[in-house]
């Protein structure tokens, strides 16, 4: 019994949500091994070997994962699956991409997005946009499971001295292409790590309107998200939308803006620990998961709060 | 080209579920049902590229029930040539559904398979990257813009830190994201049209694939409750109370 975790990174730093997939992962099993598949990864490789929860890395260098390429990817993991009893990645764009092809070549029907690890074969999922929690227990003999990092904490970062060990590269797929990746580069915190957020959406009206949100995150250190509608009516980029088939935030304080909240909506946001809602509509259901809803126009209010805040002696950051 | 677009009957996206008091699941009877709403962007979009000349034929097959036939039906309304439907008596897991489709792929020999990147009931987005693995196919998930070339697709893809592109040769599996286009509502007479085309009923018994499931549901219930909270009068009162009562700034 030995759980295999795939690292998600950018080859030079692990992205912060393999930390909480390492959380969940040796709640399955302690015997925790993290594969990363990088080009020029060394650095990441290190950083994993510290963390005090993992037992054993195993890395494999070559340009065929610099980028994810679920194809390439996949084939590697085959090769070092037949040791493990469990696969397991994180469940965001990431691990949803790869971890299927994994599941379907291993012939084992996948658990997705567990949100907790009831034992080595039972698990707590959301289901219908979180509207229904689904405890599963899976009869395969090897499990392919993702996790729902914001389900679970970080994992410690340093104090371990896993050993590292080096492993060849599988085939690379002829049929598949890396072209590029348009990342939208910030100084703000990461959406899906974030301790607060403050999100907009149709209520705002157009893209420019968004600097009344951007100013107050940069007040707070939050990060910005966004309702479907408001991505979709091109108010702002993709990366921000929070939702069902969005990004799922869980910070200390989500502040929703102009957003009406459409269970789609609250998927990616009702776990949060304090919502405010600010809708200028009363009836709005927002205000059913709201701790403080304020009904107001938000174009008066959000300067009003900014200005509020500015009187604060001090903010926690 | 020849596209094969795979479409879910499940609850209607603007319904409250309701989870049955015995926890074996939710309500479903007389409850309002639609197609998957990513997978009307993949009938879409494979509709689009027919208009442009790009494709032949569109062929929509959706695996369920008998009622599973109206997503079917609803897909020949906008432009689907015509139809399968595989019938299952019960819900089966994404890896079975796969298993399907793998071999309605082997008969049918399209040159992509399009889906919606997720189904709304089970949330699980396993189908079309599992297929891709059956199949040793490319895989083309969330994409939010496809652009046909001679033999292979450029596909933009919706990821967590913005978008990427990649191309994938023909033949392929493209699963859509919701941003890909936005579906057109069938008209009267193309609903009436679609009436006239043919829908192939197939067994999913006489495939001779595995479809048992692997996975046992032990229990459905709702989340909890978040309780009541309160409605603050001005602005002024919301910042003292999230610095003095929630302490979060």
């Amino acid at each position: 019994m030995s759980v295999l975790l795939i690292a998600e990174h950018n080859n030079k730093e692990v992205r912060p949500f393999t930390y909480n997939a390492i959380t969940a992962a040796s709640q399955i099993n302690e015997d925790l091994h993290v594969l990363v598949l990088g080009h020029q990864a060394d650095d990441v490789a290190k950083s994993l070997s510290e963390v005090p929860n993992v037992k054993k890395v195993i890395h494999v260098d070559n340009e065929i994962y610099e980028n994810y390429i679920a194809e390439n990817y996949t084939a590697a993991i085959i090769k070092h699956a037949e040791s493990y009893s469990h696969i397991v990645s994180s469940a965001n764009t990431f691990g949803k991409n790869l971890m299927p092809r994994i599941a379907a070549l291993l012939d084992t029907s996948q658990v997705s997005d567990i949100i907790k690890v009831i034992s080595e074969d039972t698990f707590l999922r959301p289901i219908y946009a979180g509207n229904a929690f689904a405890t599963v227990k899976s009869n395969d003999k090897k499990k392919c499971v993702t996790i729902r990092p914001t389900s679970f904490d970080p994992a410690d970062k340093s104090g371990g001295s896993a050993e590292i060990t080096k492993s060849d590269p599988a085939e690379a797929s002829s049929s598949t292409k890396f072209l590029k990746k348009e990342e939208v580069k910030s100084d703000r915190p990461e959406l899906g790590t974030a301790r607060i957020v403050i999100s907009g959406g149709r209520g705002m009206q157009n893209g420019e309107n968004f600097k009344l949100i951007s100013d107050i995150a940069d007040k707070l250190n939050a990060a910005i998200g966004a309702s479907r509608a408001a991505v979709d009516a091109g108010y702002i980029t993709n990366d921000h939308q929070v939702g069902q088939t969005g990004k799922v935030v869980v910070p200390d304080l989500y502040i929703a803006v102009g957003i009406s909240g459409a269970i789609q909506h609250l998927a990616g946001m009702k776990e949060s620990k304090v919502i405010v809602a600010i809708n200028k509509d009363g009836e709005a259901p927002i205000f059913s998961v709201a701790d403080y809803g304020l009904e107001a126009d938000l174009f008066e209010a959000l300067p009003q709060f900014l200005s509020e805040l500015n009187k604060l002696n001090t903010i926690q950051k | 080209m020849k596209i094969l677009v795979a479409v879910k009957r499940v609850i209607d996206y603007n319904v409250q579920i309701r989870v049955k008091e015995d926890g074996s699941g939710v309500v479903t009877d007389n409850v309002k049902m639609s197609t998957n709403p990513p997978d009307d962007n993949a009938i879409e979009e494979a509709v689009k590229i027919k208009e442009a000349g790009k494709a032949k034929e569109i062929v929509a097959i959706t695996i369920g029930e008998e009622k599973a036939q109206e997503t079917v039906r609803k897909a020949l309304a906008v432009g689907a040539d015509r139809g399968i439907h595989v019938k299952v008596d019960n819900v089966i897991e994404p890896l079975a559904v796969s298993k399907i489709l793998k071999k309605i792929v082997e008969k049918e020999n399209p040159d992509l398979v399009f889906m919606g990147k997720q189904a709304i009931d089970d949330d699980c987005n396993q189908t079309g990257q599992m297929l891709a693995a059956l199949l040793n196919w490319p895989q083309a998930t969330f994409a939010s813009k496809i652009e046909v070339k001679d033999n292979s697709l450029e596909v933009t893809r919706e990821i967590d830190e913005g978008l990427e592109t990649i191309e994938v040769n023909v033949p392929a599996i493209v699963t859509c994201d919701l941003r890909l286009n936005e579906p057109r509502y069938a008209s009267l007479p193309n609903i009436m049209k679609a009436k006239k085309k043919p829908i192939e009923q197939i067994n999913a018994s006489d495939l001779g694939v595995d479809i048992n499931p692997r996975i046992e549901q032990i229990k459905v219930e709702e989340p909890p409750k978040r309780k009541a909270g309160i409605k603050v009068a001005s602005v002024e009162e919301l910042v003292q109370k999230l610095k003095n009562e929630a302490k979060v700034i």
